[in-house]
């Protein structure tokens, strides 16, 4: 071809290519298709914010509307990571205020967003829109009132299993009268009182408010008007705790409920009555997600809800709904896409919930669509895996957690290395994995010859040897997360397949038995990876080599070691000396 | 020694085979075959159950672990190992690791365990990590026990006096989950009132001097005697500072005691602040008051907590 393609056509053509990977394919293939890409991407996600600095982000997309940032490796969640180990939001806020002016969505996970930063966000983004925290921390209540003060155009403030600061409920009614163009608001993980009658007026005047999740602080006499105000709905979490159960209360909630023709997703309910759950039956229809992980509901009343909610995709619920409820579930929810149920008394001794393998036996064979499952219980048989395999091959996520750690086969006693690996046999398409029981190097075996799509892995209190882990490092093509813990793992495997760890986001091992001296080699000769060891009992430098470390952490970059790292992580650099900043 | 509640599980890698050429490679440990050593497998603690070990109850190995148990696991662990070998591919090819590949011919792989090219069971080389005599929860090898045994009945996590020590990050919850949950017990409705609001479990704990804070879940203790030791084996490594007199860290009980005497005796206190925002020792109200009204703690030195109360020291040695 003797001419090029005009760049406006590319442009026009490329504003209907939203998916990263597909613009990324985009920009490879020339320089020019590059450029082009560049000046038009407005969506960037960073699945890990120390593998690219903001400096090379925004000179590489001078237009961005839009950003993700993920900051501290998923055990973080389970206390894994120690407080003060990094995720600092500032210093990319301050860059993007400084080159995007016009930024409009942030969206955060597992970061530290201090009151500063969301000051700038404040003042800074004259068009700001949406703002996510996902399990944050770091900011309080008077962050929160900056952005509601300044922030004119925002439809979205999301701050889901943040840890906030709670100083007063009343930055709430920071938003001013004038401001109405709130259309989703998640204040779950807020304790404190909030002024109601703020919320009262801010709901009412917002015509497009569309999610509503509140604390559990909110008290149920309170919901009837605000269902009233917002008959537009389609997502509401609330709890529906009431001192008294009261007759006049209960019709005017049913009332309201059934007023909300738009609901769809429903959450919260802690503390609920369950004298009350009737007023919900007539929204249950046209419920799509239901998430009842917080509410003590017990098995019989969610037998009766459940069942009624014959569109349902996605159930998040307590062990309370036992087998029996699964089977229900597996009845009349054949719509079903995704299952998560989570243990009521994780640390107790002995079961107290007749909640076994069997139910999610039945939901797997029930629901055709179910493709996404978190579990938790107690027992598991490599036959019920098995026949979960062959029942459900189009499942992309599998968590299996048994909750007592190296649990094997309760009816044969055999580890649950075949169980697991017909699901990763049958399941072509799994994406994520986690494995729990007792488990040998045998299942990551099968993990690497038929885990081809897999792209994370958690593994806890498994295998025998460095073979598992190479099994899993050198077979599993599609790999981009590994997180470890307290499984045997040591320095053959992770040196041998040091280059796959170039391909993946982020490795974590912890507990494991890859010694310093290890740590420092890769460190040495993988300069585009960040080889950072945590030793919080003391600097590494004084226990000899070969001593495990305690807990490593190992992301590609490239923006090479980070500057903020607190004092007891250290990266391991080219000349094998610690660099600490 | 803190830290050693978390590691508890029976390692039993092999790695005498694999000294020669990988792309990178470090020294390997123990590369002088049978590495059968007692003293460097980290087992559960006396009383985790195993049915063999029942005559070896008085047989401890130096490092205080069970003959039996060792003795159990062995062999146990070989029934493992074998459908491993026979089943699977026999050999496990590093890039140009010719000495590996016959090492693999001759023993069927890494999996001999008393192969001749030995490869017993051998820890990542580290033998001060095997100080597991904390009250951490006792690891279970159920591996392959030649026929069912009742024990999986049993819960075999219960160790002496912490029957609720457990494993940090395990069971894999949010810790805002259990916060929400543990007040969300289905209770009578009497008592479901009570728990509105009542507030989080997990508080952070700092502790002057040291780096970072940690958290702690107040559920998980019942009395201010069992809090108060889990904060001691939390943060002795920072009283203590880091290394004895041969640059290795301390990770006995030593350090414990010396904390529990820098606690108990004048240096620091433990103070936490309340639901008002108010700092106060603690040790004065009764537990449940305390783990309601609690929203941090924090370990400071005696002499910043001179304004607290007049009774400062007293307080602080009779608590609990």
């Amino acid at each position: 071809m003797g001419y090029s393609f005009p760049e406006e056509v590319l442009e026009h053509v490329l504003s209907f290519i939203d998916s990263d990977s597909d613009r990324n394919s985009v920009s490879l293939v020339c320089k020019s298709w590059h450029d082009i890409e560049r000046w038009c991407r407005r969506r960037l996600f960073v699945g890990n914010c120390y593998a690219v600095s903001p400096a090379i982000a925004i000179r590489r997309f001078p237009e961005l509307r839009s950003v993700s940032l993920k900051g501290k490796p998923h055990f973080a969640d389970f206390n894994l990571v120690p407080h003060e180990w990094g995720g600092y939001a500032y210093p990319w806020i301050a860059a993007f205020a400084k080159a995007y002016p016009w930024l409009e969505e942030l969206r955060l996970k597992r970061m530290v967003v201090s009151d500063e930063a969301l000051e700038l966000i404040a003042k800074k983004f004259k068009n700001f829109r949406v703002l996510v925290m996902y399990s944050c921390e770091g900011f309080s209540t008077d962050g929160l009132a900056t952005i509601a003060a300044n922030c004119r155009n925002l439809k979205e403030l999301d701050l889901s299993e943040s840890e906030v600061d709670d100083v007063s409920g009343n930055w709430l009614s920071q938003f001013p009268d004038s401001y109405t163009s709130l259309e989703s608001l998640n204040i779950t993980s807020l304790s404190s009182e909030i002024r109601f009658s703020a919320l009262e007026r801010l709901v009412g005047r917002c015509p497009n408010l569309k999610t509503l999740k509140l604390s559990h602080s909110v008290p149920l006499d309170l919901l009837p008007n605000l269902l009233q105000k917002a008959p537009q709905l389609v997502e509401l979490g609330s709890g529906l705790h009431t001192k008294e159960v009261h007759p006049d209360l209960y019709s005017k909630l049913a009332g309201a409920f059934s007023g909300c023709k738009g609901l769809k997703r429903l959450c919260g309910l802690q503390d609920v009555v369950p004298s009350y759950l009737p007023t919900l039956y007539p929204i249950c229809v046209g419920l799509t997600s239901l998430n009842l992980s917080d509410a003590p509901i017990q098995c019989p009343e969610l037998i009766k809800l459940v069942s009624q909610c014959q569109n349902l995709q996605r159930l998040w619920v307590l062990d309370y709904i036992e087998d029996t409820g699964l089977n229900a579930l597996a009845e009349s929810c054949k719509d079903l896409r995704e299952l998560r149920v989570f243990p009521s008394d994780p640390f107790g001794q002995e079961p107290n919930v007749s909640l076994t393998e069997q139910g999610l036996v039945s939901v797997s064979a029930g629901c055709p669509k179910l493709h996404s499952v978190l579990y938790f219980c107690r027992r598991m048989s490599n036959v019920a895996l098995s026949t979960i395999a062959r029942n459900r091959p189009n499942l992309t996520h599998f968590r299996l957690c048994i909750i007592e750690r190296f649990r094997p086969d309760y009816i044969t006693l055999e580890p649950l290395d075949v169980g697991f690996g017909a699901i990763v046999e049958h399941c072509k398409d799994l994406k994520r994995l986690s494995l729990s029981g007792l488990l040998t190097d045998r299942v990551f075996e099968y993990i690497g010859s038929h885990g081809k799509k897999l792209e994370m892995l958690s593994l806890a209190f498994a295998g025998d040897s460095d073979l598992g882990l190479h099994h899993v490092l050198s077979g599993c093509k599609s790999l981009r997360k590994l997180e470890i813990r307290d499984c045997p793992f040591g320095d053959k495997a992770l040196l041998a397949n040091a280059a796959k760890l170039e391909t993946m986001r982020s490795l974590w091992m912890s507990a494991c038995q890859v010694s310093y001296r290890a740590c420092k080699l890769l460190g040495q000769k993988m300069p585009r990876l960040n080889v950072e060891v945590i030793a919080e009992q003391g600097h590494p430098d004084s226990s000899p080599d070969e001593y495990p470390v305690e807990k490593l952490y190992i992301y590609r970059t490239v923006s090479g070691p980070r500057s903020d790292m607190p004092s007891f992580v250290w990266t391991m650099d080219k000349n094998s000396a610690l660099s600490s900043s | 020694m803190s830290k050693q509640l978390e590691h508890d599980y029976i390692g039993l890698s092999e790695v005498s085979s694999m000294e020669s050429s990988e792309k990178l490679t470090t020294d390997s440990e123990g590369s002088n075959g049978l590495n059968l050593k007692a003293t460097e497998l980290r087992l559960g603690l006396p009383g985790s159950e195993s049915p063999e070990r029942i005559d070896s109850v008085g047989g401890l190995d130096k490092n205080g672990y069970p003959l039996g148990v060792l003795k159990n696991l062995v062999s146990g662990a070989k029934r493992g190992f074998s459908d491993a070998i026979d089943g699977g591919s026999g050999k496990w090819v590093f890039s140009g690791s010719g000495g590996s590949e016959t090492d693999l011919a001759k023993g069927g792989g890494l999996f001999s365990p008393r192969g001749g090219n030995g490869g017993g069971k051998h820890l990542g080389g580290s033998e001060s990590n095997n100080q597991h005599s904390s009250l951490g929860t006792p690891v279970k090898n159920d591996v392959v026990p030649q026929s069912p045994k009742p024990m999986h009945e049993k819960k075999p996590q219960i160790s002496a006096p912490a029957a609720k020590a457990q494993v940090v990050g395990w069971p894999p919850i949010r810790s805002f989950r259990k916060n929400s949950m543990a007040s969300n017990l289905p209770k009578n409705d009497e008592d479901a009132e009570g728990k509105l609001g009542s507030g989080c479990l997990y508080v952070k704990v700092s502790m002057d001097g040291a780096p970072y804070l940690r958290k702690v879940d107040l559920k998980l203790y019942s009395t201010y005697v069992e809090l108060s030791s889990a904060l001691e084996k939390m943060f002795s490594c920072f009283t203590i500072g880091q290394c004895g007199s041969n640059g290795v860290p301390i990770r006995d009980g030593l350090s414990e005691s010396r904390l529990m005497d820098l606690l108990h005796g004048s240096e620091y206190v433990l103070t936490y602040e309340d639901k008002d925002g108010d700092w106060m020792l603690v040790g004065d109200v009764p537990w449940e008051m305390f783990t309601d009204s609690c929203k941090r703690m924090r370990i400071m030195k005696s002499s910043e907590a001179i304004g607290l109360a007049p009774r400062a020291m007293e307080k602080c040695k009779s608590r609990n």
